[in-house]
């Protein structure tokens, strides 16, 4: 990726936000954290009753499970896509230029988002409602399900290939479309971090959905006991966390080094080792005598969630830091637009001569020219002995412009100027266009 | 300027966001806001005379109520949030920094419509609420309060994007849905979504109650008269929302030429309005004094009236707004006036993020004239397909050669004559060059690609340059 000085330098909304920026961040975390567990279940929940039903082709108390799950799976949308509004609304506000851009960039998929989503909505009720019916169709039934749970599996990566591509303004130039998108580093290690993580929640809630008191387990079941679910629900959750130890790491590892912290890495561990207990803990459940009821059920519950909000906090801080550089350059370059377009509105309003200076021109003169003379040294060199160092290397005066080094003691150092690319490129031409010819002084 | 560029250059952005929009609107007024209260109504008409029919009926149009709103209703609603965050990012982002707290709430009160309409429906045939009638009822009565209030929230919106009032001057988040328009515009919408349930559910009832003619003939006598009852403050909130217009364009438009401009809209359309507002009032008048002479067939017609005018409605509002996005703060080609006379000095592309060519040159006229389209035309026009802007100077100027010198004469005071046309901004080379492309454009059908496929760097490719 090329250096931030490269990336492109949008202007901010010029308003002020909202709110306090702590407590929308708050509230996008938090708000993200509730939309995400209702479409873990949403996701887990309609792939369970797709792998149950066809499990239940040979053991037919899967196929009771299945019906049952299929019926959660209804709910548990409708919640996932009301509470979604909540933090989209956050990340508008939060990172409007980065969001929309994003979105832009990967438009025709975005927009696809609402006829997929009312498609798998009218697929998952489909199924539901026609259990009965299909009974001599098992197959075409299957497939209802199946095309439903195949969509909940693309819809995902639509918007994580946004919330991705977001953070890496240096790659904006070179997408082109949605499937570009999903080719940079990390959408598909999150994608199945993602995934794993649904299951393993599913798991978990359907432990506690099919073991709570009054569920009619023992009258429509025939093999399995509450002893048998109880096995099953863990291990589906205990294997499916155990996965992450594998995903995690990609995770973590295909992230770009430039959102990485020393407290990302200890918000992450703290997960990490909140995840190891709640496994331990898990495994005791499966593997300890079946007369007790659910001994450790609360503490594995709770363990699960601060996982869940360490991992969700972590993503928050990863995002903060990975944009934390560029955002501090938009909203200089913000101001500055703000300025320039007054300035420019006060020439027009007090009817001044408007003479069309070009922005190199400009902008030396504004920022360089009270340091650096034609020829002869002000602060600085002369414009005649840079010419004579960098000829025919703009380039050259803009890396020392943005990172300078020190080879006259006896002057001032000169500061480092945090303009983007194309700004100092038009700088170091003019400098070398003045001294090569006359100044160039357009009417307009 | 500051996003990439998504474009649909056959069917146009505005189209796009036009029939989301619509779809959205009509569900939301005609099975939604006017509707709920409809069929509460009709359930206490039930439990005061004991007919078992009332509540039969109620619950029967509740049914397609809950259906519609859930999937269609809620998707078309973030659809439209998606396709404007698209076509005008600049535009929504700045109204969600304003509007973001009347959003928020909007969000909780939709959170609770769900919830409420989804216990409200699939509650309604079981043991508690039959002996819980009233305790149901109350149930129905605050759905239909929360289904008002997030119109209620929006049309504060829209009423702003009209006209800011005095925000620009103070802004603020009360000065903001404050706005002049807000409250007639909801004084209007509110008894218009009244009668256009009215007359939609009129058609519903008179299929659903088909096998039991002297209880069709009720049920059309009490609905057509809940519509008729609500013409009275839909017509008061129309003459409210009619007043407060001319207000909000005096600024920036001069009535003359605003009455230009609308003449080809409403001169043959007036007649329209009229009439089918006339019928409306008719068949309620028929509906409620002699239901039984009224064929069932013609319940069709109200409910077509219905959508007819919603849709129309929402047109001219739309046109209404022309410049601007935002009224006074932004143009609809996601420009802000208060930026124009920096794009007049520098040049447009001079500022512009995702451009490859930032200075006109004789090499580079017709990549300068495509950055010149997509950042000032391509939000409502299209280079071939709907709204074409090569068929709109073929309109004006005929299919024989085009005077280029001409085309920037015209391009530099387009908005005097066009007062729904924001101006064009940028320098003189830059007009120049817009218009080289367009006469290009006549010649090539290579059209434009929007950021979406042909990513942000203006990759894609250029119309062949020459003459014939």
């Amino acid at each position: 990726m090329a250096s931030i000085a490269d990336w492109p330098l949008p202007r901010d909304i010029p308003l002020p936000l909202p709110a306090d920026s702590i407590l929308l961040q708050t509230l996008l975390v938090v708000l993200f954290m509730w939309h995400i567990l209702f479409v873990n279940l949403m996701v887990g929940g309609s792939l369970l009753t797709v792998v149950f039903q066809l499990i239940g082709r040979q053991r037919p108390d899967f196929t009771v499970l299945a019906r049952a799950i299929a019926g959660t799976v209804t709910v548990n949308k409708s919640l996932a896509v009301v509470l979604g509004v909540g933090p989209l609304l956050a990340i508008n506000v939060l990172y409007t230029v980065y969001f929309y851009t994003a979105n832009a960039l990967t438009g025709g998929a975005w927009l696809a988002i609402v006829p997929l989503v009312t498609i798998a909505f009218l697929l998952t009720y489909t199924h539901k409602y026609t259990w009965d019916r299909l009974a001599n169709a098992r197959g075409l039934h299957i497939a209802l399900g199946m095309a439903g749970a195949g969509l909940f599996l693309v819809i995902p990566l639509i918007f994580l290939a946004n919330i991705n591509l977001m953070l890496f303004p240096g790659r904006w130039l070179q997408v082109e479309g949605f499937l570009s998108a999903l080719l940079l580093p990390n959408v598909w290690p999150r994608y199945f971090h993602f995934l794993t993580a649904s299951v393993a929640i599913t798991g978990l809630f359907l432990l506690f959905f099919f073991l709570r008191a009054g569920c009619p387990v023992e009258t429509k079941l025939r093999d399995l006991d509450r002893a048998g679910l109880r096995r099953l629900f863990y291990g589906i959750s205990l294997g499916a966390t155990a996965l992450q130890l594998l995903f995690g790491p990609w995770v973590l590892f295909t992230l770009p080094g430039h959102g990485m912290s020393w407290y990302l890495i200890g918000v992450i561990t703290t997960g990490v080792v909140l995840a190891l207990w709640a496994m331990h803990l898990m495994w005791r459940e499966i593997t300890a005598p079946l007369a007790r009821a659910m001994p450790r059920a609360a503490l594995i519950f709770v363990l699960v969630t601060l996982t869940a909000f360490a991992m969700g906090y972590g993503r928050h801080v990863y995002r903060e830091s990975a944009l934390q550089e560029h955002r501090a350059l938009m909203a200089a370059h913000t101001q500055d637009a703000g300025w320039l377009a007054a300035a420019a509105a006060w020439r027009e309003a007090t009817g001044q001569q408007v003479l069309r200076i070009p922005m190199g021109q400009r902008v030396f003169e504004s920022t360089c020219a009270a340091c650096h003379a034609q020829d002869r040294v002000l602060v600085g060199p002369s414009l005649v002995e840079i010419a004579g160092i960098y000829r025919d290397d703009p380039g050259g005066i803009a890396a020392w412009t943005r990172q300078p080094g020190r080879k006259r003691t006896e002057m001032p150092p000169m500061p480092a100027f945090r303009l983007d690319n194309e700004t100092l490129q038009a700088v170091a031409g003019y400098m070398l266009e003045r001294v090569a010819g006359p100044a160039p002084i357009e009417g307009g | 300027m500051d996003f990439p560029v998504f474009h649909l250059d056959f069917f146009g952005n505005r189209l796009l966001i036009a029939v989301i929009a619509s779809i959205h609107v009509l569900i939301n007024h005609m099975l939604a806001v006017g509707a709920i209260p409809l069929i509460a109504w009709l359930e206490w008409r039930g439990i005061r005379t004991g007919d078992q029919r009332w509540d039969r009926l109620a619950y029967r149009l509740l049914v397609v109520c809950f259906i519609v709103t859930t999937s269609l209703g809620a998707l078309t609603g973030v659809g439209i949030w998606l396709s404007t965050s698209l076509v005008n990012p600049s535009a929504i982002g700045s109204l969600i920094r304003v509007f973001f707290w009347a959003w928020f709430f909007e969000w909780t009160v939709f959170a609770a419509e769900v919830v409420l309409i989804v216990i409200y429906t699939l509650s309604w045939q079981s043991d508690w609420a039959r002996r819980r009638k009233r305790t149901h009822l109350a149930l129905g009565v605050l759905l239909a309060v929360n289904s008002w209030l997030t119109m209620a929230v929006i049309v504060a919106i829209l009423g702003f994007q009209m006209d800011t009032g005095i925000w620009t001057a103070q802004p603020g988040f009360w000065t903001a849905v404050l706005n002049p328009l807000y409250l007639p515009q909801l004084a209007f919408r509110t008894p218009f979504a009244l009668v256009t349930a009215g007359l939609l559910m009129l058609m519903l009832a008179g299929f659903f109650t088909r096998g039991d003619r002297e209880f069709r003939d009720r049920a059309v006598r009490a609905i057509s008269g809940w519509t008729l009852v609500f013409c009275l403050p839909w017509f008061a909130g129309a003459w409210a929302y009619w007043r407060a217009i001319p207000e909000a364009t005096q600024g920036n438009i001069p009535i003359a030429l605003t009455t230009l401009a609308f003449q080809h809209y409403l001169g043959p359309l007036q007649f329209l309005i009229f009439a089918s507002v006339a019928a409306v009032v008719l068949l309620g008048v028929w509906g409620a004094a002699a239901p039984r002479r009224l064929p069932a067939s013609l319940l069709i017609v109200p409910a077509v009236l219905a959508v007819w005018q919603l849709s129309y409605f929402e047109r001219v509002r739309e046109f209404i707004r022309k410049p601007d996005v935002i009224q006074g703060y932004m143009h609809a080609n996601a420009l802000r006036p208060v930026d124009y006379p920096l794009y007049a000095e520098d040049g447009l592309l001079a500022h512009a993020v995702y451009t490859p060519v930032r200075e006109v040159t004789e090499d580079n006229r017709l990549a300068a004239g495509r950055e010149m389209f997509r950042l000032t035309c391509s939000r409502c026009h299209t280079t071939h397909g709907v709204n074409s802007v090569v068929q709109k100077f073929g309109a004006m100027y005929g299919w024989q050669e085009w005077d280029p010198q001409i085309m920037r004469l015209y391009l530099g005071s387009m908005h005097n004559t066009r007062p729904f046309m924001p101006p064009v901004p940028g320098t003189a080379d830059e007009h120049a060059a817009l218009v080289d492309y367009v006469i290009a454009l006549r010649r090539d059908p290579a059209g434009l690609h929007g950021a979406q496929t042909a990513g942000a760097a203006g990759r894609d490719r250029l119309p062949a340059a020459g003459t014939d």
